[in-house]
C-alpha cells in the first residue's frame, strides 16, 4: 500500500515538473497554456491525497476551468504567432543560476530544518466524519469573515477594472 | 518510508523555480503572466501540504484567498494587455518601456 502510495506521488510529480517545463520552454503560447492546464491537474490529484478535496474542486474549477479560458481566449483573440523569442543567452543563464540558487537554498533549509509539531483538531478521519466543504465554510464564515467580505470587494473592483480598462474608448 | 510533506514542500520548490525562471527568461507577457500562475501554485501546495500535515485548516483558507486574487488579477492583467496590443501592435515585455528614462 505505501510502495503505492509512493508511486503514485512521484508519477504525479514527474508529469507536473514536466508539463511545468513545458509552460516555460514551449514556443507557442497555446502549448504553454494546455502544459499549465496539465500542471493544474496534477496538483489537484496532490490535494486530494492530502484530504482536501473541496479545494482539488476549486482548483480545476477556478484555476483549470475559469482563469485559463480566460488566458486562451486572450492569446486567440489577439492571435500571436509563435515569433516572440526568448530573452539573450545571458539573461536565460542568469535566471537559471538565480532560481537554481533559490531552489538549493530552499532544499537546504528544507533538510536542515524541522516542522514544529503542533498538531491541531484536524486530521483524515474527521475530514471524513464532517466533509472538507463544511469544515470550509464553518472557518471562512467565523474566523475569516472579514478577509471573505474584502475578497468580495476585491472582485468587484477587479470587474469595474477589467472593463474599464479593456474598453475601446475610456 | 511513506510519502512525507517533506516531498511535496520539495516538489513546490521546484515548480516555484520553474516558474521564476520562466518570468525571468520568456519575452511573451501572456507566458510571464501564466508562469507566475505556476508560481502562485507552487506556494499553493505548500499551504495545503502544511495544513493536512498540521490538522489545521486556516492554510486552506490561505489558499481559497490566493485563487481570489489570482482570478482578480488574471481579469485586470489580461485587459491590461489587450489594451498594450490595441496601443502597441505587440505584448513583448521588451516593449513595456514606457516609463523607462
Amino acid at each position: 500500500m505505501e510502495i503505492l502510495q509512493q508511486l503514485f506521488f512521484y508519477v504525479v510529480a514527474l508529469v507536473a515538473v514536466i508539463s511545468g517545463l513545458l509552460v516555460v520552454t514551449c514556443r507557442n503560447p497555446v502549448n504553454s497554456a494546455i502544459s499549465l492546464v496539465m500542471t493544474f491537474f496534477c496538483l489537484a490529484m496532490f490535494y486530494v491525497t492530502l484530504h482536501a478535496p473541496f479545494m482539488a474542486a476549486i482548483q480545476i474549477m477556478v484555476y483549470a476551468g475559469a482563469i485559463m479560458v480566460l488566458i486562451v481566449f486572450v492569446i486567440m483573440l489577439l492571435n500571436l504567432g509563435s515569433a516572440v523569442a526568448v530573452r539573450y543567452r545571458h539573461a536565460v543563464t542568469g535566471a537559471v543560476v538565480a532560481s537554481g540558487l533559490m531552489l538549493f537554498q530552499v532544499l537546504i533549509m528544507l533538510k536542515k530544518g524541522s516542522v514544529s509539531v503542533v498538531r491541531g483538531p484536524i486530521d483524515a478521519a474527521h475530514v471524513e466524519a464532517v466533509g472538507h466543504t463544511e469544515l470550509i465554510g464553518q472557518s471562512l464564515f467565523t474566523d475569516f469573515l472579514l478577509p471573505f467580505e474584502i475578497a468580495s470587494i476585491l472582485l468587484l473592483v477587479a470587474i469595474v477594472g477589467a472593463v474599464v480598462l479593456a474598453k475601446r474608448e475610456v | 518510508m511513506i510519502v512525507s510533506v517533506y516531498h511535496y514542500m520539495v516538489l513546490s520548490a521546484i515548480l516555484f523555480s520553474l516558474g521564476t525562471i520562466g518570468v525571468l527568461t520568456r519575452r511573451n507577457a501572456i507566458v510571464v503572466f501564466m508562469c507566475i500562475e505556476l508560481m502562485l501554485n507552487a506556494v499553493n501546495l505548500t499551504f495545503i501540504a502544511l495544513s493536512s500535515y498540521l490538522g489545521n485548516m486556516d492554510g486552506q483558507i490561505f489558499v481559497f484567498f490566493i485563487m481570489t486574487v489570482a482570478a482578480a488579477e488574471a481579469a485586470v492583467g489580461l485587459a491590461l494587455m489587450i489594451t498594450f496590443y490595441r496601443n502597441r501592435e505587440s505584448i513583448d515585455v521588451e516593449d513595456f518601456s514606457l516609463l523607462k528614462l
